[in-house]
């Protein structure tokens, strides 16, 4: 029955050519846009310029650098704390594990910018929690805390967080608890059954995790601009400001590509390294 | 000793879930102060008057209509064709799957500015509209569609086929049968996506900024607003909006509930979930614990 082959497409239809031509479409021209020469007075023109790519990394490399250490810091930073905090939501809240799930993403009800902005109240120089910070000696030699690197990685992971926190517990909610049992019925401690059998279990969500955090997290530019100073411009910064202010496209646009392209490189990496079955759990599921 | 060794992991959740509802708590806070200078930075006295002239700045409230108009328009269309995919997804096997879950998985995996970098450069070189409402709306139903995919997709994964197989049996046509069975089951999920894509809409800068022109969208007042000082009817309405979006929240919560009871009418399968849902026993292992 052909009519049946064809259901499929027709699903398919609307929401495949949205996104071809509002996502692959837009590269295309994004592409177009990195290898034109010219300025914004003589105008731009296509004319293959590849060193755009090379003159636009040698001049931003230290932004790039800080992005992906910022982004890296940030990630890390919320690992540590999301995992315990999943772990306790997974097998230790009992009838209070709804209201903290809830807890979790509460901060994605309100705006993105204005939980930056509060986060600018909390670490301004006259607030309470700075002058603690800077008691017990976190605050540096200029007794500041804002315009910090430190306080650009804390927006970031404080922003990012619950992207860490929600794949984590998901993984732990999915682990039969019989398999931990199972290891200490075979006399494995508390400690050893968290690290031979819970942990390994629970790695698709790590995986998961660090990549809906980190993804982000590099390419931001709110947190930079809301949170520090010139010093801490990431590579977000640099190219919103070239496209709007500068309005430097061709530079901007190679900035763009190889941005994505050092995060792709980056999750091939980290998945080569993680094991890819992580991230494919979901297909293997459904086969 | 002992006891703090056991709890310890709660106590430590419990600071986690503290230092991630502090800005929110703040955010509340500074709505009721009463600044001194045009910045709300440091708490000087309490006053209600701006929550009595919640809509009382022009272009703030402005900003926010035009921000709920596009992200109910946006959110419609992005959960409608958002759901179709899911349901090809899941349901059919066809040419080209791989590549069509490719290409809903990248837009996720894509930072922000490279999407908005983008789309600005379509619409530059190719300007067949003009920036404004509709190149925020092109651009919202497109970062929505995948987030919605994968919400109603684990939704569809999970649901009892021999149901819909029941209705056709009993003589229900191929539309009836989706009207009046896969739809409300698949309805929590559905309504789940909607208020993600809401959100996501509601709440998105780094995208809307590039492709705004001079359309004022929310968030767009407020980073406007950062040089000159950000009015504190700002911290008013993010506070309505975070407790409309919670009470929103609650009831899609208590909907999926009562769809799951609906869901669950096979009696062997009830006796089959119930050792699955995970009971409140004494905690399994922990760090050291």
């Amino acid at each position: 029955m052909i009519r049946r082959r064809l259901i499929p497409y027709f699903l398919l239809g609307p929401g495949l050519i949205w996104l071809i031509l509002f996502f692959v479409v837009p590269m295309y021209y994004m592409g177009r846009l990195s290898l034109e020469s010219g300025s914004l007075l003589t105008g731009f023109e296509f004319t293959w310029e590849w060193s755009n790519f090379s003159d636009s990394l040698s001049a931003y490399d230290t932004q790039f650098v800080r992005s992906f250490v910022y982004a890296g810091i940030a990630t890390l930073l919320c690992l540590v704390i999301a995992y315990p905090l999943a772990y306790a939501i997974a097998f230790r809240a009992g009838r209070w594990k709804y209201l903290l799930l809830f807890a979790v993403i509460a901060p994605f009800f309100t705006t993105y910018l204005i939980r930056t902005i509060a986060w600018q109240t909390i670490l301004s120089d006259q607030s309470a929690v700075v002058d603690v910070l800077d008691a017990i000696g976190l605050a540096g030699s200029n007794h500041r805390v804002l315009d910090e690197p430190g306080s650009v990685i804390a927006g970031l992971t404080y922003n990012f967080l619950p992207f860490m926190i929600l794949p984590i517990y998901a993984s732990l909610e999915r682990i039969d608890q019989r398999l931990i049992e199972a290891a200490k019925d075979l006399y494995s401690s508390a400690s050893q059954a968290f690290w031979r059998v819970t942990l390994p279990l629970s790695a698709p969500g790590v995986v998961a995790g660090t990549l809906l955090t980190f993804i982000p997290a590099a390419g931001d530019y709110v947190n930079a601009e809301l949170l520090g100073a010139q010093g801490q411009a990431m590579i977000g910064n640099v190219i919103q400001g070239l496209y709007l202010n500068v309005r430097d496209y061709p530079t901007a646009a190679s900035l763009s590509f190889i941005l994505m392209a050092l995060i792709l490189a980056a999750v091939v990496v980290y998945i080569r390294f993680a094991g890819s079955e992580a991230l494919m759990g979901e297909e293997a599921e459904r086969a | 000793m002992k006891w703090l060794r056991h709890n310890a992991i709660n106590i430590y959740a419990g600071v986690a879930i503290a230092y991630m509802l502090i800005p929110i708590a703040v955010i509340a806070a500074f709505s009721f102060n009463d600044p001194e200078g045009r910045y709300n930075y440091t708490w000087s006295g309490f006053t209600l008057e701006h929550w009595e002239n919640a809509f009382g700045v022009e272009e703030l409230t402005d900003a926010m209509v035009l921000s709920i108009e596009l992200a109910a328009l946006s959110t419609l269309v992005a959960t409608a064709i958002g759901t179709l995919l899911a349901m090809a997804l899941v349901r059919y096997e066809f040419f080209g799957r791989r590549p069509a879950n490719f290409l809903i998985v990248i837009p996720m995996a894509t930072p922000e500015v490279v999407i908005g970098a983008g789309l600005l450069s379509m619409f530059l070189i190719y300007p067949f509209v003009d920036l404004g409402f509709q190149t925020l709306f092109i651009a919202h139903v497109m970062f929505s569609i995948s987030f919605v995919v994968v919400v109603v997709r684990s939704r569809l994964i999970g649901f009892d086929r021999s149901l819909e197989e029941a209705a056709r049996d009993l003589g229900a046509s191929p539309l009836t049968t989706f009207r009046t069975v896969t739809l409300p089951l698949l309805a929590p999920g559905i309504i789940a996506a909607g208020l993600l894509a809401f959100a996501l809409s509601i709440d998105d800068f780094v995208i809307s900024n590039f492709n705004s022109g001079t359309t004022v969208t929310f968030p767009l007042y407020i980073y406007g607003a950062l040089q000159r000082g950000v009015p504190v009817e700002v911290n008013v309405l993010a506070t309505i909006l975070f407790a409309v979006t919670v009470a929103a929240m609650v009831f899609t919560i208590w909907q999926q509930r009562r769809a799951e009871r609906m869901a669950a009418v096979r009696p062997e399968e009830e006796v089959e979930m119930l050792p699955a849902t995970p009971a409140v026993r004494p905690a399994p292992g922990g760090f050291g614990g």
